[in-house]
């Protein structure tokens, strides 16, 4: 009989935030990785692969549940197709930083001491980039809340500009970092290419950071 | 029941009253039932869709929704119930046509609500969504053409009652969209929304009260003997806008401290929805006596008819509904929310935490402001669905994290489905007391 109970679905702006969470959680994990790394500790290096494998099943299995939840009929303050494009890219970051974690736990990667400055330097700034983002989508609430205001949509649109700002830095210090790898080349033989990976994948964290940025923009646009 | 007569009896003794008692015919007594069940039924399961909006946002507490909508029905449907009852008595049907055989009316109008009730019935047993108001227009369309033939039937009325149901819930929506629109503009947006809200809050319980008097004072209270003119209504309702004012500022000074010590935690909205709490208090107010002003026909109408046909009473000529039966309207609604709807209106209110109180705030203005006009109009509207339509609008605007859609097609299908359905109903029981109480 009630209509008006029916009429309010489940939205799925704090599942998302949720999801963002876990993602960006996996990526921050690469800190330690690299930490553990240089300290050559198999056993803290496959301690913080199993912190990173949990992560990212908790990610997907938010991912799952706010997937089954956006059926067509529903309508939303935000395009159902930016949710879903987002929810990849947020997706994509835990992915990534999975990769990072496997190929240094299955290949016992050890890492020469002309990297460790570089990597971490360009991990500690696409963490960052991601959590510029994960800021940016914890304003999704509050977004939904003032019905898109100008206030708060100019407040995201500062977010975003930083984010952007940040993703390009990191592709400065990827350029760096891939400068001492290959420097380094002949004594490394086929590492290289598993470095060259590595390090890229670590890059590839900030650039989905930014992908979910853009999405932003294109939902608070007006 | 205050039915005149009854005071005398009881002073006078027992005989008096069983010589009473034996006086009012069958038909009305069973009238009487009906309409009473029905009236239970509006406030057993439609109230809850109207309150508990409020009752979700945190606007009010279950107690005081059901404090609330009591008070608020009994008002809308004793003061403002007296049009639509109106038109669902008399204004279907040709009353010339009518007035030729009284006594197929008094038949119809049971099987009318009979029909009605039984719809009411099946609906809460089966959770359907069926509205008491399409119910009742088609049962008395249905009876019509089979008693007094099709041209007994005021097509012109009917079809602008039917486009109605359509409009009203568009009219809530467009309005809802404007007035979100507009505390997104003033409020929301601001810098500082709670002290926005503290300046403008109060002018909206100015609005409330304005219309809500304009619409009820201008020669609506005749069942009163209460007659105004346009410009007296005018100034009786700038005078209530303005009591609004004052308890507006009353109510938004008292919250808004409250509030702006809220907003200093960060967080910018937190603290303005609480200002949208007391404003949302007010609207469920509104939203409560529009509800009862329009929905008291569904029972009431047709007990009026049959009344009025029994008492000989000239049909063809204005005669006002009686205030007891407007009462005993109001009384059968609070009853059914007394005895059930409190409990479907907390299902309701936690079905939709999403509708924050700003948000229930904008619909229910909406939803109120269009049922009291279709209601000052004489039209029977559905206020679930004009609320429906309201929250719709807040949607539109951007307002609501996410609405299912299917609802709009439950909606479509409920009155596509529900007028025939009681149609067809009426007839069968219009054929069925006829056979019973004219042999």
């Amino acid at each position: 009989m009630s209509v008006i109970g029916n009429l309010f679905g489940h939205s799925p702006v704090r599942p998302m935030q949720r999801h963002m969470e876990a993602a960006v959680n996996c990526a921050r994990e690469v800190l330690p990785l690299i930490d553990a790394m240089e300290s050559g500790d198999r056993t803290e290096i496959a301690a913080c692969r199993k912190r990173i494998d949990d992560l990212e099943h908790e990610a997907d299995d938010i991912k799952n549940e706010i997937r089954s939840h956006l059926p067509q009929r529903l309508f939303m303050a935000m395009e159902r197709r930016d949710l879903l494009e987002i929810l990849n890219r947020q997706d994509s970051i835990a992915d990534v930083a999975q990769d990072v974690a496997e190929i240094v736990d299955l290949r016992g990667m050890k890492i020469p001491a002309t990297l460790v400055q570089p990597l971490r330097a360009l991990a500690v700034h696409s963490v960052k980039t991601c959590e510029k983002a994960e800021q940016a989508i914890q304003q999704l609430d509050e977004l939904v809340e003032t019905g898109f205001g100008k206030r708060e949509v100019g407040r995201v649109e500062e977010m975003l500009s930083a984010l952007a700002l940040l993703e390009s830095e990191t592709d400065d210090l990827a350029d760096t970092c891939l400068r001492a790898l290959f420097a380094i080349e002949d004594e490394l033989g086929v590492a290289t290419y598993f470095w060259y990976e590595l390090i890229g994948w670590v890059g590839k964290m900030s650039d989905h950071a930014e992908a979910v940025g853009n999405r932003i923009r294109l939902l608070i646009a007006d | 029941m205050i039915i005149p007569g009854l005071g005398h009896a009881t002073v006078a003794g027992s005989d008096r009253l069983e010589s009473w008692l034996t006086q009012v015919p069958l038909e009305i007594w069973l009238a009487g039932f009906l309409a009473l069940y029905m009236a239970w039924g509006i406030g057993a399961n439609d109230v809850a869709n109207a309150m508990g909006t409020s009752v979700g946002s945190g606007a009010l507490t279950l107690r005081g929704a059901i404090i609330v909508a009591a008070t608020l029905e009994f008002s809308g449907a004793f003061l403002a119930g007296g049009h639509v009852t109106d038109t669902v008595r008399k204004g279907m049907l040709d009353m010339d046509k009518v007035a030729l055989s009284p006594d197929l009316l008094v038949y119809g109008m049971l099987a009318a609500l009979a029909a009605a009730a039984t719809l009411l019935l099946i609906a809460s047993f089966r959770g359907l969504p069926i509205s008491t108001t399409h119910s009742i227009v088609g049962a008395i369309i249905g009876f019509g053409t089979v008693a007094f033939g099709v041209d007994a039937v005021a097509w012109g009325k009917v079809i602008q009652i039917v486009l109605s149901w359509i409009t009203s819930p568009l009219l809530g929506g467009v309005l809802a969209f404007l007035i979100f629109r507009l505390i997104r503009r003033l409020i929301l947006n601001h810098s500082e929304p709670t002290a926005q809200a503290r300046i403008y809050g109060p002018w909206f319980f100015f609005l409330v009260f304005f219309i809500i008097g304009l619409v009820t004072l201008f020669k609506g209270l005749k069942n009163l003997h209460l007659d105004f003119d346009l410009q007296t209504s005018f100034l009786l309702s700038v005078g209530l806008g303005v009591v609004g004012l004052a308890l507006g500022t009353l109510f938004v000074r008292r919250v808004a401290t409250v509030a702006s010590a809220v907003d200093e935690d960060g967080s910018s909205s937190r603290g303005v929805e609480r200002v949208f709490v007391v404003l949302q208090i007010l609207t469920a107010c509104a939203v409560a006596f529009a509800h009862g002003s329009n929905d008291v026909a569904n029972s009431i109408g047709p007990l009026a008819a049959v009344v009025n046909s029994e008492q000989g009473a000239d049909l063809v000529r204005k005669s006002a509904v009686a205030p007891w039966m407007l009462a005993l309207g109001g009384v059968g609604i609070v009853f059914g929310l007394a005895t059930w709807g409190y409990r479907v209106m907390e299902t309701v209110g936690r079905k939709i935490t999403e509708l924050t109180p700003s948000r229930g705030f904008a619909a229910e203005l909406a939803a109120a402001m269009t049922i009291v006009l279709a209601s000052r109009l004489g039209i029977p509207v559905s206020t679930t669905h004009i609320l429906v339509g309201g929250v719709l609008g807040v949607g539109l605007a951007r307002g609501i994290g996410a609405l299912d859609l299917r609802v709009v097609g439950q909606v479509l299908v409920s009155w596509v489905a529900t007028v025939p359905l009681a149609a067809v109903l009426s007839i069968g029981f219009f054929y069925l007391i006829k056979a019973i109480l004219s042999s």
